[in-house]
């Protein structure tokens, strides 16, 4: 990659962070998205196993 | 097609069909949002008066329209779980809200980014930009509204209700940039006929946009499965579910 594309023209301080924002945004809303799923499972078997062990 | 729309209504059938549709949209996301970066930054010309700056049209622009998009789904999720009190519209709701909410935050960020270099400023309480914190506000509202009722039945009619009313805002923004004077520039993309943006720049930007729509019904699917699991704790079709 040449120089002139890294530097955006001299406009690199401000495109950079912008897509690296957003890039982290998407990440973000991937792994959170996940981790509720992951997380109302978990709850899900405790009141499984809670049910379970009740008389 | 309303037998289809009734099984939508089926938490287990939504549950079981939302895993199946996730890899999908996220290669979907993931090829659309590849060939939009590489066409985007590396093929489409600069633009004539701001230059390489304009490049974050593909990020910001794709943003601030799923921050709309968001909010429309949520409120109308919102509606129907009011009106026909079908719980999986507020589930939808409520998996959408966080969703809109980070969506929004990029489109202000990536504005802000692109204020500085063409306006002189990161932030002017130009209608557009003020009208987009609003929504962010309404996105934070809606999941505080959401959280603050201990029955959450009752949360989730609040949080709809206030979601139905901040509809009001989206009309708002689109269409502040032409009832007002306004430093953001007016539409180019969403304009019927002809738009005012060369073909080898919407392109990419077209690429972009279909690619964040799939990437936020990916993670509203995931989100989703999670709301459901959390509502249907106690329903027997939930023990083979997550054993499985």
């Amino acid at each position: 990659m040449n120089s002139g594309f890294w530097s955006m023209g001299g406009y690199a301080r401000f495109v950079w962070p912008c897509f690296g924002f957003v890039f982290a945004v998407l990440a973000w809303n991937l792994w959170a998205a996940r981790r509720h799923l992951a997380q109302a499972r978990r709850r899900a078997l405790r009141a499984i196993a809670m049910a379970g062990s009740t008389p | 097609m309303w037998t289809w729309f009734y099984r939508l209504a089926s938490p287990p059938y939504v549950y079981r069909v939302a895993a199946l549709w996730i890899p999908w949209f996220l290669t979907a996301a993931a090829i659309t949002i590849g060939c939009g970066l590489i066409d985007g930054l590396g093929f489409a010309p600069p633009d004539y008066q701001q230059g390489d700056a304009f490049r974050i049209i593909y990020v910001h622009v794709p943003s601030a329209w799923m921050s709309e998009f968001t909010y429309a789904c949520m409120a109308v999720a919102g509606a129907i779980g009011l009106i026909w009190r079908i719980k999986m519209g507020h589930a939808v709701a409520a998996a959408a809200a966080p969703i809109g909410a980070s969506f929004t935050l990029a489109a202000l960020v990536t504005g802000s980014l692109w204020g500085r270099p063409m306006w002189g400023t990161y932030w002017a309480w130009d209608p557009r930009l003020t009208t987009e914190l609003i929504l962010l506000f309404l996105y934070v509202g809606v999941m505080s509204l959401r959280s603050a009722f201990e029955d959450p039945a009752r949360g989730d009619r609040a949080a709809a209700l206030l979601s139905v009313v901040g509809v009001v805002n989206l009309p708002i923004i689109h269409y502040s940039v032409v009832w007002w004077n306004s430093l953001h520039q007016g539409a180019t993309v969403a304009k019927l006929g002809k738009p005012d943006i060369e073909l080898s720049m919407l392109w990419p930007l077209l690429s972009m946009m279909l690619g964040f729509m799939c990437f936020y019904a990916a993670v509203l699917c995931i989100r989703l499965r999670g709301e459901i699991l959390d509502r249907e704790r106690q329903a027997t079709w939930v023990r083979e579910a997550v054993k499985s």
